[in-house]
């Protein structure tokens, strides 16, 4: 065995320094605050007790790293993107700006909503864990990188926090912390804000943070997420031609599906939309939009990541494109639109893919992520007030994991009593 | 007949150790001891006292519900002492042997000139009987029973297991022996699941029973595993197991008239300085094994069995019945920086691609790995669930059974096959599970409570 370098030093002042920590010392209070830097520092030197003696290296600490390094990709395009829109709003062409001028901008931005939700988060977490006498979990390592990257980057830094609190507390905490949550935490989180606090999650003006000082945001209606301008065009059609009035007239669906088209129709001209950025630039994710979502070239490269690591489920990844796909023809904006747009791909590599809110079994996971796609595009197309599908799809179907699993034993039980009877 | 099945879920631990394919007598032992705890879920009533003499084939303990079940012991020698746990738990009953080698004899008879309940008898006084396995539950058969098949899985793929083909080279007359007595307790349903890797002139190819061909890695060798697709067990449906050790000491039994537990032990294990086979009894004391330097300067665990499910006995420790494997581990007492963030990690094994080990071998680094005993990451509750599948060649959902077993739903637990499996079935779950949750023992206890719920 190589004996690991450099371990003298830190294990030296841990070893000093623990006595206050534990049971009896001075700031006993904060043992698992301790203990979880004491184990971030240096793998923890416990040894197996019962089963297996020998264990593979990889532990949750290391699964969550990866998400939270796939996620960089989108993180450091958000800091950009933040800066490149600031640019833009002001009229600069922010081709024309020095990069790290753009970045700088977009890093110190984002940077304020990382440490809050850090911070709050982990907090909550070192206090539950500290209450409960056990070690702190790394679960919100993830959920502390997701949660600024699936926000408006102008969200008030309070509300963040209050958000937080309750994702952590409310979402997972009650439960019994991490890998006993129903609902995604991170999205919690957002749909906390969403229903709190509309003003500042939907509508035309809150995407893009303003210049500075008193006009931050006035100046800026004309800014708008691709998804926000859709909704726009599709509420402004709905009122002119009393579509919702006629729907509720209880008129079949077939009739919506093509007042739809329609209305899709007079905005789709050879392969472009108008009123919505280029396809390319909303692949590339110089759009307005949350922090980490807008652009799509960094989800993939997240993705890839996640794939080749294993982490993530490709079956629920590709049956949440697949069910996007068959729902997208039922409105007039093709499937690779809708796949740029908003949080969709997102949602699909980071959120439905959670293994612990998600389906325990192979099966489960191809027909989750297939009702995630599909509502997702359900919802963008059926429901104007709410242009994200992708947050209350996942949610939705969080709440319906554990049916799906049920569904899915209950078939492998009857099958398995069928192989024993067949053999006799 | 013959049949094959392709097993492609499971894992092959490239660890470091292998045994050498060069034997060894041990010299006689100081030292031996019957440890009750090698059965699983029985309660062993002391049938000796310190000071006793005993032959090898006296018995030593039975079991109180089956006290026709008995244990008997290898050698001849003198009780020297009874081993005792919390609340007085029998652990063991330490016998000095008296280098005689007397024995308790038996009459030499063919099988096929006994009946059923003849043969039951003599297996039952003799202390053969506690070598056939039953499932469900993984307890020792039940003399009242009668299985449904009786399955002998002639390969072990366990990390560092013995080669089966070398290690039963001349124990050919003994296992035939032992079909044939097998034969008669359960005509025309005797299994053996040979390996695709089975040599071509090994003896268990020279068998004549049902035999069944499996490939795949670990735990394809399993005969829980190799039951799962041949003739599952279930609630009624009970099958005997036994391994080819067992089944050489009915062969003895039948051959000579005498209890005989000789084998060939595979001492393994990275900790070792050389690593070979060892012929010895059941209960050898692990320090006699002197054969084998244990490497300097590390704290060693010594283990009977493989490093997946067997048990820690520690250098003072001894043989366990069923095992023909010891396995020598460096503690891992290491704290290494930061282990969990750097990207790479060569010298350290996972099965995930999340530490980049698989690229080892490509990048000529080892393909061999030295694992210790480091849990290599603290306790948490389920999160990945999904990899337990992935070697597990079994219709079961890993997973939804370890969370029944840890709720105590018996239905559950049912429906979800734990009739099927046994701790060490699921052993590679515990050794992959990034939670590193205690999977064998949380199934362990379920199985126990599933014996007390359907008493």
């Amino acid at each position: 065995m190589r004996r690991p370098r450099n371990i003298k030093f830190p294990e030296k002042i841990l070893q000093k320094i623990k006595p206050v920590f534990i049971q009896g010392g001075r700031l006993s209070f904060l043992q698992s605050t301790f203990e979880a830097f004491e184990s971030f520092l240096l793998v923890p030197g416990r040894v197996t007790k019962k089963g297996s003696h020998i264990r593979d290296c990889n532990d949750l600490k290391r699964v969550m790293i990866v998400v939270v390094v796939a996620l960089i990709p989108s993180l450091l395009f958000g800091m950009y993107n933040t800066g490149w829109q600031h640019y833009t709003a002001m009229g600069t062409q922010a081709a024309q700006v020095d990069f790290f001028r753009v970045f700088w901008y977009g890093f110190l931005k984002v940077l304020p909503l990382l440490i809050v939700s850090y911070g709050v988060g982990l907090g909550i977490e070192f206090a539950i864990a500290q209450i409960r006498r056990q070690e702190v979990n790394e679960g919100y390592l993830v959920t502390g990188m997701l949660i600024p990257l699936i926000v408006p980057v102008t969200i008030p830094l309070w509300m963040l926090a209050v958000a937080v609190a309750f994702a952590v507390l409310i979402g997972k905490e009650i439960f019994g912390g991490t890998g006993m949550n129903i609902w995604n935490p991170a999205l919690l989180a957002r749909a906390f804000l969403f229903f709190s606090y509309p003003g500042y999650m939907t509508g035309d003006t809150i995407w893009v943070d303003g210049v500075s000082g008193a006009t931050p945001l006035a100046q800026l209606a004309e800014a708008t997420t691709p998804l926000a301008q859709v909704t726009n065009t599709l509420t402004q059609a709905a009122e002119s031609t009393s579509w919702l009035g006629r729907m509720a007239e209880s008129v079949g669906l077939t009739e919506v599906f093509s007042h739809i088209t329609e209305v899709f129709a007079s905005l789709s001209q050879a392969g472009t939309i108008p009123g919505l950025p280029s396809w390319t630039d909303m692949f590339l994710g110089f759009v307005p939009g949350s922090v980490g979502e807008t652009s799509v070239l960094c989800i993939l490269l997240g993705a890839a990541i996640l794939l080749f690591t294993g982490v993530a489920s490709w079956k629920v990844m590709l049956s949440c494109v697949a069910g996007a796909s068959l729902m997208a023809l039922a409105g007039n904006i093709p499937i690779h639109y809708h796949l740029v747009m908003g949080g969709f791909t997102f949602g699909c590599v980071f959120m439905a893919t959670d293994p612990v809110t998600g389906p325990q079994t192979e099966t489960g996971k191809w027909i989750f992520g297939f009702l995630i796609g599909l509502l997702t595009i359900l919802i963008r197309l059926f429901n104007p007030g709410y242009p994200e599908g992708m947050m209350l799809a996942v949610l939705l179907m969080n709440t319906f994991a554990p049916l799906i699993d049920h569904a899915v034993v209950a078939a492998n039980v009857r099958r398995r009593k069928k192989r024993i009877a067949a053999h006799g | 007949m013959r049949t094959t099945y392709k097993l492609k879920k499971g894992l092959n631990i490239p660890l470091k150790g292998y045994a050498a394919m060069c034997s060894y007598l041990n010299e006689t032992g100081t030292l031996y001891e019957i440890k009750p705890t090698d059965f699983h879920h029985i309660t062993p009533k002391l049938l000796v006292r310190e000071g006793d003499a005993v032959l090898a084939g006296s018995p030593v303990f039975c079991d109180k519900s089956y006290p026709q079940m008995v244990c008997t012991s290898p050698v001849s020698g003198t009780i020297s002492s009874i081993v005792r746990k919390e609340k007085r738990r029998l652990a063991g009953i330490r016998i000095v042997p008296d280098n005689k080698e007397e024995k308790v004899t038996f009459a030499v008879v063919s099988p096929e000139s006994l009946d059923q309940e003849k043969i039951k008898e003599l297996l039952l006084a003799s202390g053969c009987w506690m070598w056939i396995t039953r499932r469900p539950y993984g307890t020792p058969a039940r003399p009242t029973e009668q299985p449904l098949h009786i399955y002998i899985s002639c390969f072990d793929t366990a990390p560092l297991a013995p080669n089966y083909d070398y290690a039963f080279a001349d124990e050919e007359e003994a296992l035939k022996m032992g079909l044939r007595v097998m034969e008669r307790l359960c005509p025309g349903r005797v299994h053996l699941g040979l390996s695709d890797k089975t040599s071509v002139h090994s003896v268990f190819r020279r068998l004549t029973a049902r035999k069944h061909i499996f490939s795949g890695p670990h735990p394809a060798g399993n005969p829980g595993v190799q039951i799962h697709h041949v003739c599952p067990a279930g609630k009624d449906r009970v099958v005997w197991t036994l391994t080819p050790l067992g089944l050489t000491v009915i062969g003895r039994l039948f051959l000579y008239g005498t209890y005989d537990t000789t084998r060939q032990v595979a001492v393994t294990g990275p900790a070792l300085e050389k690593t070979g086979y060892v012929t010895c009894q059941a209960g050898t004391a692990i320090a006699s094994f002197t054969q084998f330097p244990r490497k300097q300067g590390v704290e060693i665990r010594a283990i009977s069995g493989n490093p997946l499910t067997g048990d820690s006995v520690g250098e003072e420790g001894f043989l366990g019945f069923h095992h023909q494997q010891v396995t020598f581990l460096s503690e891992g007492y290491h704290r290494e920086l930061l282990g969990w963030a750097r990207p790479l990690r060569f010298h350290r094994f996972s099965a995930a691609r999340t530490y980049l080990t698989f690229l080892s071998p490509l990048l000529g680094k080892t393909a061999q790995f030295n694992l210790d005993t480091n849990t290599n990451g603290g306790q948490r509750a389920f999160v990945i669930t999904r990899d337990y599948q992935k070697v597990v060649p079994m219709d079961i959902f890993v997973s939804l059974l370890v969370k029944a077993a840890l709720a105590k739903n018996v239905e559950k637990m049912e429906n979800l096959g734990i009739y099927e499996v046994l701790p060490e079935d699921l052993a590679l779950c515990e050794f992959i599970c990034p939670s590193k949750i205690e999977i064998q023992d949380t199934l362990k206890q379920g199985i126990e409570l599933m014996i007390k719920e359907m008493q």
